[in-house]
This record gives C-alpha cells, structure tokens and sequence, in this order.
C-alpha cells in the first residue's frame, strides 16, 4: 500500500472510501426498499371508501343496525332509556378500561351508540344482546361487553372503539 | 465423504462432470453418504417430508392455474377447480390433504430429533434451520386457508392478523400494513397468493441447507454416539437407506391415499363451504389441527399481549433447545428420566391441541393453563436440571458393540458420567 498509516488516530483514505461506498449503498438501498414495504399499506381507492351516509330515520328505540364502514362492521344502536340508565350507573372502578358512557356518545344524542362492530381481542364480530352484561358477547374468545360497549369480561383489552361520526340532520348520520 | 475417485462411467458423462460436477455432488450426497447402519423408521420421515414439500409445490402450481385471487371471485373458482377443472377434485384435495399430512410428518420428524437428541451439538445448525423450516411451513398453510375464501379462511385470517395489533404503540400501524386496508380484504388475499406461492420455494431453498449442514457431521442415530472413524459403522445411502425410505414413503402415501379418496373433508371445517362475511363471525373459530396447541397456548393467558407473546415463545424456545438440554448424551435410550418426561411432553402437547378445538370457557381454560406451564417448564426448569442430575445408562463405545445383548461399555459410561459432573 502506497499510503502507510503513520498517525494511527487518522484514517486512511481507503478507509474513508470504504465506509462513503457504504453509507452511500446503505442509503440507496433504503430508498428502494421504500416504496416496496409502502406499497402495502392501504391504497388510494380503499381509502376513497372511508365515508358512509346513514339513513337513521327507520331505527326504533331499542334496535339496532349493522352498516359496512372500511370494510367493518359498524353497530348503531337505538338504545332504550333504561339501557341508558344502565350504562350509566355503572362505577367506572369496575371498568377494565374506564370511559364515562356520556363520552361514548354525542351530546345530546345519548340513546345512539354508534362504534366500531370489531372485538378489540383479535378482531372477530361481537353477538348483540348476548354476554353477561347485556350488551354484546364475542364468541370468538369470551370477551363480554355492557351496553356501552365497553369490555367487562374477557381478553379484550379495550372498549369496543367509538369512529369519528356526526349527525348532519336529525335523519342522517354520517360515518368517518 | 464423497468418493473422491469417482469417475461417471460414460463418456458424455465426464465431459459434463469435468466442467461442472453435478455427479460427482449427487454420487457424494445421495449415493455414497455414508449414514449409521441402526438408522430406524423414525429416519424416515426426511425423506418423506422431501415428498411432500415436492407434492405441494406441483399441486399448487396446477391449482394455481385455475385459482383466483379476488374477493369476489377466489370462492367461485374453487368451486370451479372443484367441479369443472379435469381432476380439479382430485388436485385440490391432495393439495388441501398435503399440507395436514406436511405437518404430521413434520411433527414425527421433530419429536424423533427431541428424543433421540438430535439437536445437540454439533448439530444446533440442523436443527435451528429446521425451526426456520417449521416457521415457514405454518406462515404458507395459514396464507394457503385463506385463500379459498370462506368463512374460516376469512375470520382465521382476521384472528391471526389481529394478534399483531397486541405490539404497543405500533400495533395497529402494522396491521393495516399487513391488510392493505382497514380490514381483511381483496387487498390482504391478493398479497397472501403472492407469499403463499413464494414461501415454499425459500422452504426449499432451507431445506437444502438443512441437508447440506447435515451432511456436515453426518446423522445422529438411535444410540446418540459419534460414529467410528474407520466406516465400520456406516452404510452407504444407495441402495440401503433410499430402499427403506421408499419403503416408508409408500406406506406413508397409503394413508395420505386414504385420506384423499376416503375423507378429503375430514381435517377441514364445514364453516368453509361458506363464502366470506365480513359481518358474521361463525360462531366457533378454529384453525386447522396443526396450529392447536399454539392457538391454546394464545388462548389460556387472559392479556392480549402476554398471549401473543408467549405463543410465540412456545415455537422461538425450540431455537433454544441445543442450550437449554444440558445433558451431554443424546438419545433417551440412555436417559430413562428423560424418556418419561418426553413422553409427558408428547401428551401435554396432544392435551394443548385437545384444548385448542375446545370452546374457551370453564374447565377447559383451567386445563390449557396448566399444560401451557407444564410446556414451558419442561425446555425452561426440567431439561437445563435434569441434565445434571440424571443418572444415565451406560452407552456402547460403538455401534457395533454389543448393545443388543445388553453389555453396554461401562468404562465409557463412566467417561461420560466424569463429564457430566
């Protein structure tokens, strides 16, 4: 080699070279594998779908609707007066994950329950009016949620999730 | 190891060989090899899995041919593979039948390492490259259920994909990452068909490695001793081992026949037959058998995250197995405390299984608790002590001592109990 390292604390320039190839190749290689690992995530056309429109008008006090939002379920529920009552007397001490039912739900608006129909365990589609507090019950792996919908009982870590929503008319509900 | 004086005995075939030695590797490897003469059956199942992973590959790219990967039109065109296709029926169902019969070859070849210790040095590569293979096998028989688009390949694909939104701060990140979407969709079925029909041929691409890193130190065999340097303990592979290997695949092929022509639908669920839902989940998910003791062990922790975590701690622990067994002779014939705690093991996982087809209420949870710990504890707690503390029998100098009529070497045996203290 024509360049002796006579001070050890410099490096060579063959050093330097070195380690430039590789920063330069480990930057280029990061920059392709970019768009490869992004290009899994949700798309364009599957993020157009992310509003939905609900007609409300024929849900009576005490039912419940089923509508499809990205692709999940989404519950909405009349809830009767008494179901309400319920929901809010229950201690938030008991709760696995403790949220207020008047945070569930819009103001003014208490006897609807809208959220997301998904156990928050592994994803599987919870029972209405099954489980022991009388709300919904996921058969997939045990969890029991209240009539808030949140858990109580199970291997769900969290509350059934609540999606961003409003009502643009007293008939009309729109999702997302 | 290979016969360095080999010559191809044609003309042609020298020539080829002088530029490149293909024959000289396949007369070395799967010719001369030499392997122990007291292999048994139970080595079979190599050999048998080589089978298997062929079958599945060319009865995948068949169906492959039929098969669309849409959500509207995946469950249609199994139907069609199923009724309209030319041995559509019969393709498929040796192709849905291979990957259970994948598995319980697969499950005899991974107990055999376990007993006879197989995965001990100086051969922790083998088998750290075989949990590699195993890992694989499940993550394609999971995308491969899926594909059909029922009701068990949709709501089975939830659950599985599900457990990745237990990672804090990430989780969901990575789930939608996975789907493509906000749920299990057309997005998540069509990259699912494009690993299912990568993942085999990096399977085979490991288990060339898998053979190559055995060849290395050669096969372990019933006795667990290091074989005599001088060749009398071997055995060519042609003729004797490939004779007794054909042997086992043809009976092995008789019951994967039978299943085929006799009860094609008896590992599947019925949930299946019915399109995906996105709206109703059946009520009672499974997976398929082969996953069961891992989807009780998931089930029997009530966290979300502690249940991901330790099912996946039930597989990456076999990676630790060459460390955690801290006994240095190798098969359980010589090890009779051993012996009953893997036959313990071999029903704590049949009893994991058992648990994982069962609803996940009452007593059946309480079992799956219990035989998840005794799981645990048996790599963790009882084979790192047992190890020391075992009393072993005395073991043959070689393979053709006497040990048939019972007159094992004591002055090794007692070599080896020096060792262990």
């Amino acid at each position: 080699m024509s360049e002796e390292n006579n001070n050890k604390d410099k490096p060579t320039r063959r050093e330097f070279i070195h380690i430039a190839t590789t920063t330069v190749g480990a930057v280029g290689a990061g920059c392709v594998a970019l768009p490869l690992v992004t290009q899994m995530n949700p798309d364009a056309s599957v993020k157009a779908l992310a509003k939905v429109e609900v007609d409300i008008s024929k849900i009576n006090k005490g039912n419940e609707v089923t509508v499809m939002w990205r692709g999940k379920p989404i519950f909405i529920r009349r809830r009767t007066d008494e179901e309400v009552m319920k929901a809010r007397q229950v201690s938030l001490k008991e709760l696995k994950d403790p949220q207020k039912d008047e945070d569930r739900v819009k103001k003014g608006k208490d006897e609807w329950l809208v959220m997301v129909g998904v156990c928050t365990h592994l994803g599987c589609v919870p029972l209405k009016q099954q489980g022991e507090y009388g709300g919904w019950f996921c058969p997939c792996h045990g969890s029991h949620y209240d009539i808030s919908g949140r858990i109580r009982k199970g291997p769900a870590p969290v509350n059934m999730e609540v999606p961003n929503y409003e009502f643009v008319s007293d008939t009309k509900l729109v999702i997302g | 190891m290979s016969d360095t004086n080999y010559k191809p005995t044609s003309a042609f075939g020298r020539w080829f060989d002088e530029r490149l030695p293909l024959l000289t590797l396949f007369n070395g490897h799967l010719m001369q090899y030499p392997t122990p003469k007291n292999l048994n059956y139970w080595w079979t199942f190599g050999g048998i899995l080589t089978f298997c992973l062929v079958t599945q590959i060319i009865t995948g790219i068949v169906l492959a041919m039929h098969y669309t990967a849409h959500a509207d039109l995946a469950f249609s065109s199994v139907e069609h593979i199923m009724r309209d296709v030319n041995y559509g029926w019969l393709i498929r169902y040796i192709h849905a039948n291979g990957a259970s019969m994948f598995f319980l070859a697969v499950y005899i070849h991974i107990f055999r390492a376990l007993f006879y210790g197989s995965y001990k040095s100086p051969r922790e590569v083998i088998w750290i490259l075989g949990i590699l293979i195993y890992l694989l096998m499940m993550a394609a028989a999971f995308m491969g259920y899926v594909l059909p688009w029922g009701q068990m390949s949709f709501w089975g694909a939830t659950v599985i994909t599900n457990l990745f939104s237990a990672i804090p701060l990430v989780g969901e990140s990575i789930t939608q990452w996975l789907w493509g979407g906000f749920s299990v969709d057309n997005p998540t079925l069509t990259r699912f068909f494009s690993l299912h029909y990568l993942i085999p041929f990096l399977i085979l691409g490991l288990v060339i490695l898998h053979i190559w890193a055995l060849h290395v130190p050669g096969n372990n065999n019933p006795v667990g001793i290091d074989l005599k340097k001088d060749g009398s303990d071997t055995v060519p592979f042609h003729p004797y081992i490939v004779i007794k290997d054909l042997f086992a695949l043809v009976i092995f092929m008789i019951v994967f026949a039978g299943f085929v022509f006799y009860a094609p639908n008896i590992l599947g669920h019925s949930d299946n037959y019915i399109q995906a839902d996105p709206l109703v989940t059946p009520a009672h998910i499974v997976p398929e058998w082969y996953l069961l003791p891992f989807y009780a062990i998931l089930r029997s922790v009530p966290d979300k995250l502690g249940g991901v975590i330790l099912m996946f701690s039930a597989i990456l622990i076999l990676a630790a197995l060459p460390w955690l067994d801290t006994s240095k002779v190798r098969s359980a014939v010589f090890r009779p405390i051993y012996k009953q705690f893997f036959w313990i093991l071999v029903i704590d996982v049949l009893v994991l299984g058992y648990i994982g087809a069962m609803p996940a209420e009452g007593m059946y949870v309480a079992i799956g608790r219990v035989a998840t710990v005794y799981y645990f504890a048996h790599f963790l707690i009882i084979l790192p002590i047992l190890g020391f503390t075992e009393k072993t029998k005395p073991i043959p100098a070689s393979i053709a001592d006497p040990i048939f009529t019972g007159s094992g070497n004591p002055a090794f045996a007692k070599k080896i109990d020096k060792d262990l203290q």
